[in-house]
């Protein structure tokens, strides 16, 4: 049945295109529903998914990710590569070229200058940038001619692709921006609401946290799209509401991110107004193993740091035994249907990085148990296991979520069948994740034996990822408890696999490391036990033919190809 | 009477500031950060500069002290440039949201003709319902009728409307396919089917709320109208012959409506306020939704100059109420 | 026969308290929710000692099923028990909705006595009473739980903290209204007749207070009380509701009519439990109110 309308989708997708081809506007208006409703539409002053998404519409990089997570250029004539002479041999340079001929959509060219200013724009120390991380290690920005930019880095960088790629870093007018440096940033309101584009559509109407209303770029490089003439982009509500919007009324035709429980989707799939569709990208739900002592009884200055060693958790048998009592399957089935698969890889996408390690996901209760007795941690009267007068008494931690919630009473239950003890704590999602030094909630303080959240890394790239759990990156006092190696991992030969990653650009090479050091933290150690690879739901109109989802970059990456479908 | 109104409006200054003081103690001493929904790639560096762009790194009261310019001094002047097309507020800073990073105040005007026409309306068909029933639930105390509009009203007032909406949504739109349940913020009204459609995407949202008013409002008039029916003017108006009718609609209901109007002027500063779980659920994206986003992504401007609205509100309609009942009951003296 | 009632000696004193409760019996509404709402409480506090099944246990293989002899109001979606977790919920639910409306009696009825009692008082209480009303209730709410949450549910646990934290929320922001109603009666009573002759005989303030003030103004305040039930548990449902409010694994009627709302067109009897138990209580604890009224009403009292 699924198959059948994703075939239907397809084949309805090449009949049309030809069809959509023919005029721009020519399919009229289309409505898109986001939960969140955007609130800024400059991804350099905003990181929330909702505004980077919605600014995809108007503004563009120099290249994409497409969905498999190649890159793909857009304003740009090519990739830039080792191979075609885009990147210098040591690695410390890139060279974009602007496709020739393009225009803003107030009709003036576009130049290597406006790259050139935004990249000094979000470079600015006054700035307050929050896509600053994709300029990280940028030396300078030169323009070469009027379509030629260069992007010189201070040290070797395997992968150059961070400035102007993605939907985090799109290029925005310099003239328009002019004003807007350091701390003018967020007073220019015009320009932070309305940015002049080179993307598809422009914007007529920006209510904050409401709505936006937009029309086709009369400029748009492709003088056959965008086939909608004007677009609605609807913000607000829950994700509920989303979803019977496009799946059940048919109000809307597209509606993004439809975090719904798993029953709840496919009941109203059945409305037939529309389909909902699965991407994965890398989000991984995971449980993390705290390997130093969080123990209140320790002073604030060893309490959790690596100076004092878990007292049960630093046994791999204890680790790999509560990864073995789990059943990852049904935690995606109650939790996220058909936004999740279970998973034991830390990094489980794109695919050329993915480790084949599927061990994890049978569970094993009497296999646990076996593995427990035999490392010597046996049942007290009381049910739970004890070696030397330790127990196996668990606070399990996690942000306040409803799916969270339900995942934390079931891993209890599976828990206390290998004998295991855990006591269940939840902290509001803006505590925890706050990262205030002074909170003892924080999930970088952990004060607790176990926590679970989510995370992903941007782009398509786990270098910066997997660089996170070097020794010595942990957060602790002496840094104000910021750092990222959150479950204080520390191991020689990991640290020097990640010098070997940031050398090596050879690509077969780099997937063979990364692959390497995803088992390294997970199945060969147990110090991270993932649980659920985190797709993402969107559904769409069945009239409305085009959609390709895409998590690797923002949803919308290919509105300019949306059309209606009969 | 005017003396009375102008030591309260005097008094109220004082007031207002304490209570602008307090909210903006109360936003400061909470532990939230507003930068705890950025994503956890962003590394906590940038973050620390993107807390100092929003002028975090200040101390407390230079912050309290820049927002009481802004609201008081800077505001007014937009307002009057707005009106006027002078230029006085030419190149000062406003108050400006770390969400959106624009000036809540133009937000707040984007969004009052929504919330008026939802929250506003919904509180006229409420009055408008409730009164009828109050009136005849009171002058046949503990009939069939009035029992019924009790259990109906309290079972109106008893749910909330964060089921009563997902209810009406399920039946009126997706069942039945009736009205559109995403509120049009852009929908302009200006012929008949748009003033159609106007109505018919305002109707459920309207009626949810309605259900909370009619409830109150229906047992206020009740309880005032039962004080008043056993009064010894009531038996003197019937003694000397006057129909019924003109006894319960001329005498009674005119008395009874005192409590009542001073109910109606307290209830609307809410109308501002929007209504936060209704707004939600129908994606009004009101003042009420504006407020609830702010609170979760930390935005303390905003969410201390909304609160601060409603506060003025608040005390402005308190000090009408009790002017209004002064004017309605002779009785009544203020000294 | 009829000699007899005639000859019977005068009737012993009857107490104001039996009058009262000879007028509430004759209201059949307040009677019939004072039945539901006193079976309701015994029902949430007793039954979880009967009931085999506990509001946390998990039975995976049992999910979603409607209701059946094992589980007469069916399970959730990790197959706990419905009635179970009904029963939780109604003592979370009734005890904030008794407790927030204990404090915000005594908190408004002090007021309201003190100001309309001592005249010098009068004054800075009133406008206390006026800034209480000139701050918004629902975002105070809001910020308090944002503000206290954290720091009250790492020094008393989270559960508790949380219960503390929503009574004195819903507590310190619904007196003012109960604190105006009686402060307008004392200041009436204090100009009759027996509160003169009660002075007249040396009586000293706090007996005065006692004696005559409190029994003549216990109308209003018993009508604020029920009325403050209803209030506090819908409260505590719209915190719950906006995700300020108990966290997501702990059941409240409001919580579990919320979880409930987005299975509405798969199950919907799950709605069904804890709407009808709230609107129940809310209707029983509302007659019941009704009732108390017109019997604590000397006026209106054996009519």
């Amino acid at each position: 049945m699924k198959a059948k309308t994703l075939m239907l989708g397809a084949a309805a997708a090449f009949a049309m295109a030809p069809a959509a081809m023919a005029e721009r506007g020519s399919d009229g208006h289309v409505n898109i529903i986001y939960w969140q409703a955007p609130s800024i539409l400059n991804p350099y002053l905003s990181s929330g998914t909702k505004d980077i998404e919605s600014a995809s519409l108007v503004i563009e990089p120099l290249g994409r990710y497409d969905p498999n997570g190649a890159l793909v250029p857009y304003l740009a004539e090519e990739i830039p590569t080792v191979a075609n002479g885009g990147v210098s041999e040591d690695l410390k340079s890139i060279t974009w070229k602007i496709k020739s001929g393009l225009v803003w959509s107030d009709g003036t060219p576009v130049t290597a200058t406006d790259a050139k200013f935004t990249a000094d724009y979000c470079m600015h120390p006054e700035g307050g940038c929050a896509q600053l991380a994709k300029f990280e290690g940028v030396e300078s920005v030169e323009v070469i001619d009027d379509l030629t930019v260069k992007v010189n880095f201070s040290e070797a960088k395997p992968n150059p692709y961070g400035p102007f790629m993605g939907g985090q870093s799109p290029i925005i007018q310099a003239a328009q921006f002019a004003d807007c440096l350091g701390a003018k940033a967020p007073e220019c309101t015009d320009a932070n609401f309305n940015p002049i584009g080179t993307g598809p559509f422009v914007v007529d109407e920006f209510k904050t946290n409401d709505v936006i209303s937009l029309s086709a770029n009369p400029n748009y490089r492709d003088a056959a799209k965008p086939a909608f003439a004007t677009v609605t982009f609807k913000g607000g509500g829950d994700a509920t509401a989303a979803g019977r919007a496009v799946l059940e009324t048919g109000e809307f035709d597209y509606a993004w991110n439809l975090q719904l429980a798993p029953d709840v989707l496919a009941k109203m799939a059945e409305g037939g107004k529309g389909t909902p569709i699965a991407a994965f990208g890398s989000l991984v739900e995971r449980l993390e193993m705290n390997m130093t002592n969080p123990s209140p009884d320790l002073d604030a200055d060893t309490r959790a740091t690596v100076a004092a060693p878990h007292p049960f958790l630093s046994d791999i048998n204890v680790r790999k035994a509560l990864s073995m009592a789990i059943d990852r399957n049904l935690l995606v089935e109650i939790g996220y249907g058909q936004a999740g698969r279970p998973t034991c890889n830390l990094v489980p996408g794109p695919a050329v990085y993915a480790s084949d390690n599927t061990d994890c996901l049978t569970q094993d209760i009497a296999g646990a148990n076996a593995l427990l007795d035999e490392a010597g941690w046996v049942k007290g009267a009381d049910g739970v296991r004890a070696k030397d007068g330790v127990r196996i008494s668990i606070l399990y931690q996690t942000s306040t979520n409803a799916v969270r919630q339900d995942f934390q009473a079931l891993i209890k239950q599976w828990w206390s069948e290998i004998g295991v003890e855990t006591e269940l704590r939840n902290l509001n999602a803006s505590v925890f994740f706050g990262g205030d030094p002074g909170s003892p909630d924080t999930f970088q303080k952990f004060y607790a034996d176990v926590e679970m959240y989510a995370n992903n890394f941007d782009g398509t790239d786990p270098q910066a990822y997997l660089s996170m759990y070097r020794c010595g990156n942990e957060p602790k006092p002496s840094s104000q408890w910021q750092g990222e190696n959150i479950n204080r991992f520390c191991d020689p030969a990991y640290d020097a696999l990640i010098d070997e990653l940031g050398q090596t650009s050879d690509l077969e090479k780099r997937y063979e490391l990364s692959k390497k050091m995803n088992d390294m933290l997970t199945k060969d150690s147990f110090t991270i036990l993932p649980l659920v690879d985190r797709g993402r739901v969107s559904a769409h109109a069945n009239s409305l033919g085009g959609v390709i989802l895409n998590t690797w970059d923002s949803e919308l990456w290919n509105i300019a190809d949306w059309h209606r479908v009969n | 009477m005017l003396t009375f109104t102008i030591r309260r409006l005097i008094l109220a200054v004082p007031t207002l500031l304490f209570i602008s003081l307090v909210i903006f103690l109360l936003l400061e001493l909470a532990p939230g950060d507003p930068m705890a929904q950025v994503p956890l790639t962003v590394p906590p560096e940038v973050k620390e500069k993107m807390r100092l762009a929003l002028g975090l790194g200040e101390p407390m009261h230079i912050r309290f002290w820049k927002w009481l310019v802004q609201f008081f001094w800077v505001e007014p002047q937009v307002l009057f440039d707005h009106y006027f097309g002078t230029a006085y507020a030419e190149g000062k800073l406003r108050v400006i949201s770390w969400q959106t990073r624009s000036p809540v105040m133009d937000v707040v005007v984007e969004r009052l003709p929504q919330t008026l026409w939802v929250v506003g309306m919904s509180y006229v068909v409420g009055i408008l319902i409730a009164i009828p029933i109050g009136i005849y639930s009171a002058y046949r105390q503990y009939s069939v009728f009035d029992q019924a509009g009790t259990f109906i009203t309290m079972i109106g007032y008893s749910i909330p409307p964060f089921f009563t909406g997902p209810l009406v949504i399920v039946i009126f739109s997706v069942q039945l396919g009736w009205f559109p349940f995403i509120y049009d913020t852009t929908h302009v009204v200006n012929d008949w089917d748009s003033f159609v459609y106007q109505l018919r995407q305002m109707i459920m949202p309207v009626m949810v709320l309605a259900m909370q008013t009619t409830a109150q409002i229906s047992r206020y008039m009740r309880a005032s109208m039962l004080d008043n029916l056993n009064q010894d003017y009531v038996r003197t108006a019937r003694a000397k012959g006057l129909s019924e009718r003109v006894v319960v609609v001329v005498h009674v209901l005119r008395n009874s409506m005192i409590p009542v109007v001073t109910v109606i002027a307290l209830g609307l500063p809410a109308i501002f306020g929007g209504a936060i779980i209704t707004e939600q659920v129908f994606s009004v994206n009101g003042i009420g939704a504006q407020l609830i986003g702010a609170i979760q992504a930390n935005d303390l401007p905003t969410v201390q100059t909304l609160t601060f609205m409603f506060a003025f509100l608040i005390v402005f309609f308190n000090l009408i109420a009790d002017v209004l009942y002064g004017i309605l009951d002779p009785r009544i003296r203020y000294d | 026969m009829t000699d007899t009632t005639n000859t019977e000696p005068t009737k012993p004193h009857r107490s104001q308290w039996a009058d009262v409760w000879d007028q509430l019996k004759a209201h059949k509404g307040a009677m019939a929710g004072g039945v539901i709402f006193i079976v309701i409480v015994l029902g949430v506090f007793i039954g979880p000692w009967l009931w085999p099944y506990d509001a946390t246990f998990i039975d995976i293989r049992a999910r979603n099923q409607g209701p059946s002899f094992a589980h007469p109001f069916g399970t959730d979606q990790l197959g706990r028990d419905t009635l179970a977790r009904m029963m939780a919920g109604g003592q979370t639910s009734i005890a904030v909705g008794l407790t927030a409306m204990l404090l915000a009696l005594s908190l408004g009825s002090f007021v309201g006595i003190t100001a309309g009692f001592f005249k010098r008082l009068d004054g800075p209480l009133m406008r206390l009473t006026d800034l209480f009303l000139a701050l918004p209730i629902l975002p105070l709410l809001l910020v308090m739980m944002l503000l206290f949450r954290d720091p009250l549910s790492s020094a008393v646990g989270p559960e508790r903290g949380i219960f503390i934290l929503i009574v004195i929320a819903i507590g310190i922001t619904s007196w003012m209204p109960t604190a105006r109603i009686v402060r307008g009666d004392v200041l009436a009573l204090k100009e009759r007749e027996f509160i003169l002759a009660a002075r007249s005989i040396g009586t000293s303030n706090s007996n005065m207070i006692k004696r005559h003030i409190l029994p003549n103004v216990l109308s209003p305040i018993m009508v604020s009380a029920t009325l403050g039930i209803a209030n506090a548990i819908i409260t505590e449902s719209a915190l719950s509701f906006l995700g300020l409010g108990f966290p997501p694994d702990f059941p409240t009627w409001g919580r579990l009519l919320n979880d409930a709302t987005q299975y509405l067109q798969d199950y919907p009897e799950r709605v069904f439990w804890p709407g009808l138990a709230i609107s129940l209580t809310v209707l029983s604890v509302n007659y019941l109110g009704d009732g108390l009224r017109d019997a604590l009403d000397p006026r209106i009292r054996g009519r």
